[in-house]
């Protein structure tokens, strides 16, 4: 009685081993570090800059080492976290603004580890310090501007049909058409059902006239959502990524928010700036030869044609707002093209600019407010880095006109797919899809971050220990095997935490303390029910067998109850909410491995097929 | 070893049911009139901290802070002399932080900037309705599994002690003024799994020896039961309440309010447990007839709706 087979003591020492292996990835903490990279992927780094770099630091009596070079990457790490700062500006000094230099950490994973996936927990923000961003895109002016849209393109659908209306018209989120003759509408209603499937159309009379009611339908609204959000969530990730924050999160959030966190980021004003920017367009015809006044040179953007320049005319024919839409699409012979829709004005002025300039060509500006750090002396006389603002515009394209172009045109002679994709980005990028504005916004400074990190580790170590000598004193010889499970359920708690990827917050190590408190439940359950057992005259092994047997059944019900309302937490909650049900939950996970399988096999191991006098309980 | 000894928990249960609804009373007067301090989670808003070198007092800081134009600043020291939390109202400018920093700055103290935090309106309502929905799915699930896995009576006990619970959690927090936010209302749920926990653990004994023993009368019985898992309960909330004070104590100002209300919860889940979900019991009139059918465990799908 009471003996495991063979391959259950294999499973659980497995379990341990692989548990051991990927918490140990916690033992090593990153170093701080210094990352170096080009303000365009074609830049190569190479020893040079390493040595540049390098000299400064020793210069400035930075400790260093363990520098790496990649082709696109320089990589140093420092001895002290609290050199960062200095050492980030002391580089971008020295480097120039070519280069971006951004703080990082760097994984000091022995490579073992690493190669078998094992990396150690990511901190949350309240424990590494930085600053969190929701912002809401306002997803109504989508709409409108979309409705708005569609309602030129139908005007001019009907004209082209030679359907005759009386009135059209916006009224709130709908179009509104009004005719005077049924057949006109049900005409209409043809022309709608064909060409405007995002619309449903409903018909009604009212004073004498025929009306058509259009609203967009439910899976057009969604999509206009949808897309809006992804398009701002690209744009958003391409401005961050200028910040220079090492692994930032750019991330939806429900169906209309987008959440940013930049670790380790301080200056909030400039986080804010970069993040809510717009960059933007102009679509201008290119200067006529001869004509002197009236005309601006610019580059091009493209870096194969950057020493390439063209002259465009002052006046702005639209400008990247009125742009609703630009996609990749491709013409019968398969040839890559970029389409553009425009909103109602846009379509107006883009035809009335273009009708009588055909064969002239059409110049797309692209304006972006960047950011120049440049060294200044402070007040104190210290030297700092200010980022000054500025405005850069460059040409993104340049084509000629085929003919009159209105809502909707196509920018043809493209050299292969991925040119076409990137001109339609930047030609979205432009137009920030919908407007944004910050709905919460969190900034955590670095030394709370540590303190957190150590008030944290500090309960867990203490709850631990308390709840340790509790067992031992209670149970003895089965509080030692209480206890072994407790700190291997620890270990495995953090071991599937670094494997799923999960992000340690303060709340969820509060949820660990909490599981390190209930987990013992599961095994004062069992030792009570051995005692009873023992109690009522049951022989040694016996009362062991009953005990665990019995009181299975109480273990799993109310952990499984548990675990619902766990899941339940994570579903409604937001961050912090959900870091502590995330931990709770794969406690309980861990917990009832190690309290019914692991407990029992050391009981099996200790105890059973013996003959035992005493049971130490 | 000595047989168990049976206590006669059931003998007190008028005198417990009368305690409780005087704390329900209490809990929902309480929340009723003056309602909860809620957090800046839920009713939006800005909040700086900022630690000072020395400790400092509010009221100078607070005629600085109008000086320099910030309207109706609410001040309080946060977990100790040297940090102060400042909540303003209203959305902060990009610069908000470097003007409170240049603000406290100005009499030549060194100031660090610990957090920022700015929660819009609607996302604090919409906290509050997802976490009021939360609860109410959490119970809703709960009483579906507890009527399928045991039976429909075990069910309503199990969520009348719950409700119990979260009330007088709520009324805690609402009779002291502790301030609510959504750490606490984490640790309400917790509260709810913990509490559900021991009453599953109580109930499955109920049922156990409902079947085991025999005897008609059912007080007998409950008493048993609860004097058999006693030990158990009592070891189980001592272990859980003392890591729950290592997180007190230790846990630093951010958990603060949430160990409070865990160990609120535990205190009252505990004794919840025993003096409503089994009292719920007997008052439903639980007998041997409504569990004797099933033979095997987890069998009771049959007798478990009415």
């Amino acid at each position: 009685m009471n003996r495991y087979p063979l391959w259950k003591y294999l499973l659980i020492a497995t379990v341990v081993a692989l548990g051991f292996t990927y918490a140990a990835a916690n033992l090593y903490a990153p170093d701080p570090a210094i990352q170096i990279s080009g303000q365009s992927s074609a830049m190569v780094m190479d020893d040079t800059v390493l040595e540049n770099a390098l000299s400064k630091l020793s210069e400035s009596n930075i400790a260093y080492f363990g520098e790496t070079l990649t082709e696109r990457n320089i990589l140093i790490r420092l001895e002290e976290a609290g050199q960062q700062l200095a050492a980030k500006r002391i580089i971008q000094e020295a480097l120039g603004l070519d280069y971006v230099v951004a703080l990082n950490l760097a994984e000091t994973t022995p490579e073992g580890l690493a190669s078998m996936g094992a990396k150690p927990m990511k901190l949350g923000l309240d424990l590494s310090g930085g600053v969190h961003f929701l912002m809401q895109v306002d997803s109504s002016s989508v709409i409108l501007k979309d409705i708005e849209t569609q309602l030129d393109v139908l005007k001019k659908a009907l004209r082209e049909a030679k359907i005759r209306y009386k009135t059209a018209g916006l009224a709130e989120d709908r179009l509104e058409l009004g005719f005077v003759k049924e057949e006109q509408l049900d005409q209409a209603l043809t022309v709608v059902r064909r060409d405007f499937r995002d619309l449903s159309p409903l018909s009604s009379e009212r004073d004498g006239l025929y009306l058509l009611t259009l609203t967009l339908s439910e899976s057009a609204l969604d999509e206009k959502v949808e897309y809006a959000v992804s398009q701002n969530l690209t744009t958003l990730r391409n401005r961050v990524n200028e910040l220079g924050v090492s692994e930032p999160i750019v991330q939806r959030q429900g169906r209309d928010r987008i959440v940013v966190e930049l670790p380790g980021v301080q200056d909030t004003a400039e986080a804010k700036r970069i993040i809510g920017k717009t960059a933007n367009l102009e679509f201008r015809l290119e200067a006529q030869p001869g004509k002197v006044t009236g005309r601006e040179k610019f580059k091009f953007r493209d870096e194969k044609s950057r020493e390439r320049e063209a002259w465009l005319e002052k006046s702005v024919v639209i400008t990247g707002d009125q742009v609703t839409n630009a996609s990749v699409g491709y013409d019968e012979t398969g040839t890559p093209q970029v389409n553009i829709s425009l909103d109602g004005g846009g379509g107006r002025a883009m035809h009335h600019a273009t009708r009588n300039n055909i064969k002239r060509r059409l110049g797309v500006l692209f304006i972006e407010s960047k950011a120049r750090l440049e060294i200044q002396i402070n007040e104190a006389g210290e030297k700092e880095s200010v980022a000054v603002p500025y405005v850069e515009k460059s040409i993104i394209s340049l084509a000629t006109i085929q003919s009159a172009l209105g809502v909707q045109f196509r920018i043809t002679g493209l050299d292969d797919p991925e040119e076409a994709s990137e001109l339609a980005l930047l030609l979205r990028a432009g137009a920030l899809a919908a407007p944004m504005h910050f709905v919460e916004e969190r900034t955590i400074g670095p030394s709370l971050g540590a303190e957190n990190i150590e008030v944290g580790i500090n309960s867990v170590q203490i709850g631990m220990l308390v709840v340790l000598l509790f067992m031992l004193v209670y149970y003895k010889v089965f509080g030692i095997f209480a206890n072994l499970a407790l700190v291997v359920n620890l270990v495995l708690l953090v071991a599937v935490m670094s494997l799923l990827g999960a992000t340690l917050t303060l709340p969820g190590i509060a949820g660990i303390v909490l599981t390190v408190g209930m987990a013992v439940d599961a095994n004062v359950l069992i030792f009570s029910r051995i005692r009873e057992e023992l109690a009522n005259g049951e022989t040694i092994q016996g009362a062991i067998n009953s005990g665990y047997e019995r009181a299975f059944v109480s273990i799993v019900d109310a952990n499984l109850t548990t675990l619902i309302v766990a899941v339940i937490l994570y579903a409604i909650g937001s961050g912090p909410v959900q870091g502590f049900a995330v931990t709770l939950s794969i406690g309980i996970l861990t917990s009832m491995f190690t309290a019914i399988m692991g407990t029992r096999a050391l009981a099996n191991l200790v105890y059973g097929g013996r003959n035992v006098n005493k049971l130490w309980i | 070893m000595t047989t168990q000894r049976i206590y006669n928990f059931m003998g007190q249960r008028k005198l417990a049911a009368m305690a409780s609804a005087l704390l329900i009373v209490i809990s929902v007067g309480s929340l009723a009139s003056k309602g909860l301090v809620l957090g800046l989670d839920f009713t939006g808003g800005t909040l700086i901290e900022v630690g000072f070198e020395r400790p400092v007092e509010i009221n100078p800081i607070r005629s600085r802070l109008a000086d320099s134009q910030f309207n109706d600043p609410v001040i309080v020291h946060f977990g100790n002399e040297t940090d102060l939390l400042i909540k303003l109202q209203g959305e902060p400018a990009a610069d908000l932080g470097d003007r409170v920093l240049a603000s406290l700055r100005s009499s030549g103290e060194a100031v660090e900037l610990r957090r920022i935090e700015f929660v819009g309106p609607q996302i604090g309502e919409e906290l509050r309705d997802d976490g009021g929905l939360g609860m109410l799915a959490a119970l809703a699930v709960v009483m579906l599994y507890v009527a399928i896995r045991f039976q429909y009576k075990f069910s309503i006990g199990a969520v009348t002690a719950l409700i119990h619970d979260v009330v007088i959690v709520l009324g805690f927090f609402s009779v002291l003024n502790i301030e609510f936010d959504l750490t606490v209302l984490a640790a309400v749920l917790a509260v709810v799994g913990y509490s559900l926990n021991d009453t599953i653990v109580v109930s499955d004994r109920i049922r156990e020896n409902f079947r085991v023993l025999r005897v008609a009368d059912s007080v007998a019985v409950v008493n048993e039961s609860l004097s058999q898992t006693l030990s158990r309960t009592v070891i189980t909330s001592l272990t859980t309440l003392l890591v729950l004070l290592a997180l007190l104590f230790f846990g630093g100002e951010l958990i603060h309010n949430f160990a409070i209300a865990l160990i609120v919860g535990v205190i009252v889940g505990t004794y919840s447990s025993i003096y409503i979900a089994a009292n719920m019991l007997l008052a439903l009139g639980i007998s041997r007839e409504d569990l004797m059918p099933t033979e095997k465990e987890g069998a009771a799908f049959d007798d478990g709706m009415p």
